[in-house]
């Protein structure tokens, strides 16, 4: 029934920083990842900064390279290898995965209508012939995206972040993806409009048959809009789960922790929360082991040495850590 | 409890390009010695004004209406700080009584200068100690906020510090004076959130111990729950709601209050709908007439709304609210 939009395996990102003396060193910045993001799901990536969960989505979108492992396409109508895709197959998938920027104010061209704005992809990708084709597209998709029709004429001082967040959302979605990556799309927005916009995004997956791979640093906003959650630390990915699973019962001590570190809305819940000491770990300088034995409560000797798989128990609910079935009912208390 | 600082009828407006734009509308609150108000609103609802104001920081082409009042209380006796004129007198306000946190740690430290010089010269710019002094206060402040190695921390730049690291160096800097109150801008906004419940649990320990008055200014309500006693909600420059914290969360009386904790997820409830606040955040050159919120309003009255300001209810004694259908229900 359901089908993989996206599978990678040992998929690795690494950048080249400082040429010294001493010869190049690497910044690994997503370190073998598994994933597979299913066909229309809405798919939420979390972690801190510095995790890799924005490389990792750019790298699914061949807007960086990838420097090892695999990551695979697959729509129904084509079947692309992302590690090698050039030329014309390139250019056709970028009209099929797409990217929606996190902050409405840079995003878009002041100098631009918005209609232009809406429109360029289309004239970029060549998808239309005439100009009534053009505007047909723009309207429809801005129809979609509540977007005022009346509003094409004007430019994007004239709106606010919300309205400027439905102008990218339209102008992603123009060329018709079926994949599009939302890199904390709302993150700059207020509370007020923030839920409008996931909202819009639902529909949107609903309506359009879109795959979402949503990334974000706010789990309670995942946790709303996400069939699946995956986290990541440090360019690993430690658990990946249905997003009921993992909030009922977190396998991994640091997805625990995220939860925990939720300001709770309650006055009265003050201070229970269990505290994450120290601070996510300089990428250049990462710790052997597991990464994140450095601020794990659970630590223990092996976790200094050897590095967790990320293990595959058979109910879907993957995570890596050396201690998760110990850990069970510690963690899910 | 005795107050520390008293605001009356506080409204600010700047003169632009296209007009008067009105940033603070008839505001009054005070804060008592200890007490922590967070201040809750969104983009443009005027927080960071207030607070500026408050030290007399606003741009030169800020605008104090007549009425406007902050009154500082120090040892020697109130101080008004919008009359206050010379920089002499200012400094009162200004890193003595009164310091501020602000959002971006990297912005607000000059990264030409160590962290260690930095905070020297506002110790000495602010009291009678010698360099020597200044120097043990400053490496005893960076330690009291949990910065391991503050001997070596001291001598590094900005840049050499993490994030969480920056905003701590930023709270030993602010509290090293010994102010009485501390403006805290959106200051866990830029963390993450396993440093932002860090830095939210050392400036509870800090309170404790100072026993200093706290702004909290924040977009973010649960951030608010676990850190302030009092709370003022702001839209468009008008304090639309305020209260002690549980009652403004557990019993929000405006419909605002109400649509902003409607908007937020929740995680005790996954399959709660998220509601959003309908419409947008009007433009600050097309204020509304009457009540500010009326234009996005879902419990809108009628002709009041829109025509009349609602005045303050008091909803009991501690807790009032601005909104005509509290208005008309008699006491």
């Amino acid at each position: 029934m359901s089908e993989t939009l996206i599978k990678a395996r040992d998929l690795s990102v690494g950048f080249k920083i400082g040429s010294g003396f001493f010869g190049k060193s690497i910044l690994k910045a997503v370190d073998h990842v598994d994933i597979d993001i299913e066909k229309g799901s809405f798919f939420g990536l979390v972690g801190e900064s510095g995790s890799g969960k924005t490389t990792l989505g750019r790298a699914l979108l061949k807007a960086v390279p990838i420097t090892g492992g695999s990551a695979h396409y697959t729509d129904g109508e084509v079947d692309y290898d992302l590690t090698t895709l050039a030329g014309p197959e390139l250019k056709d998938y970028r009209k099929r995965a797409q990217l929606i920027f996190q902050d409405p104010y840079a995003a878009l061209s002041p100098r631009m209508t918005v209609r232009d704005i809406i429109a360029e992809p289309l004239e970029v990708m060549g998808l239309t012939k005439t100009r009534e084709e053009t505007d047909a597209r723009v309207r429809q998709i801005a129809a979609k995206c509540r977007l005022n029709l009346e509003h094409l004429r004007r430019f994007p001082h004239a709106f606010s972040g919300g309205q400027r967040q439905r102008i990218s959302i339209a102008r992603a979605l123009v060329s018709g993806p079926k994949f599009v990556v939302a890199d904390e799309s709302v993150a700059a927005l207020d509370v007020s409009i923030q839920a409008d916009v996931l909202n819009l995004l639902k529909e949107l997956q609903r309506d359009l048959k879109i795959t979402f791979l949503f990334i974000s640093h706010d789990l309670s906003v995942v946790a709303h809009t996400c069939d699946h959650l995956a986290v990541m630390y440090l360019g690993r990915l430690v658990e990946s789960a249905p997003t009921r699973e993992v909030f009922k019962a977190p396998r991994h001590p640091y997805t625990k922790a995220l939860f925990s570190a939720i300001p709770s809305l309650d006055p009265d819940d003050r201070g229970r929360a269990q505290k994450l000491e120290g601070e996510i770990p300089s990428p250049t300088n990462q710790p052997s082991g597991c990464k994140f034995h450095t601020r794990c409560p659970f630590a223990i000797d092996i976790c200094k040495k050897d590095e967790p798989k990320l293990e595959h128990p058979g109910d879907g609910h993957e995570v890596a850590c050396h201690r998760w079935r110990e850990l069970a009912d510690t963690l899910a208390a | 409890m005795t107050a520390l600082i008293e605001v009356k009828n506080l409204t600010i407006q700047f003169r632009t390009d296209e007009g008067l734009v009105t940033a603070v509308d008839d505001v009054s609150f005070s804060i008592d010695k200890g007490q922590v108000m967070g201040l809750v609103g969104e983009s443009g609802s005027g927080k960071s004004v207030t607070a500026k104001a408050l030290m007399h920081l606003n741009a030169k082409n800020a605008v104090y209406g007549p009425k406007s009042q902050i009154i500082l209380h120090t040892a020697n006796g109130p101080v008004e700080v919008l009359k206050l004129k010379s920089a002499r007198d200012l400094k009162i306000v200004r890193g003595g009584a009164i310091s501020m946190i602000f959002q971006e740690p990297m912005a607000s430290f000059a990264p030409a200068i160590t962290i260690g010089d930095q905070m020297v010269e506002q110790l000495m710019l602010h009291s009678n100690m010698s360099k020597a002094q200044a120097r043990d206060l400053s490496v005893e402040m960076l330690d009291r906020v949990g910065i391991s190695d503050p001997a070596r921390r001291f001598s590094q730049y900005a840049f050499e510090l993490s994030g969480g690291m920056r905003q701590r160096a930023m709270i030993a800097m602010a509290i090293s004076t010994k102010p009485k109150l501390l403006i805290a801008d959106e200051p866990t906004t830029a963390l993450d959130v396993t440093i932002q419940a860090q830095v939210i649990d050392l400036m509870k320990d800090l309170v404790r111990e100072f026993h200093m008055g706290i702004i909290f200014i924040t977009h973010d309500l649960g951030v608010i729950a676990q850190t302030a006693d009092k709370v003022a909600v702001k839209y468009l420059g008008r304090i639309v709601e305020e209260g002690p914290v549980r009652e403004v969360i557990r019993n929000p009386k405006h419909p605002y209050t109400q649509g902003l904790l409607a908007a937020l997820p929740k995680l005790d409830d996954l399959d709660a709908p998220l509601t959003p606040v309908a419409g947008d955040i009007p433009s600050p050159l097309e204020r509304p007439s009457g009540c500010v919120f009326h234009t996005r309003c879902p419990k809108i009255i009628g002709d009041v709304c829109k025509s009349k300001l609602p005045h303050d209810t008091q909803v009991d004694p501690t807790h009032r609210v601005a909104c005509h259908l509290h208005t008309e229900v008699p006491a």
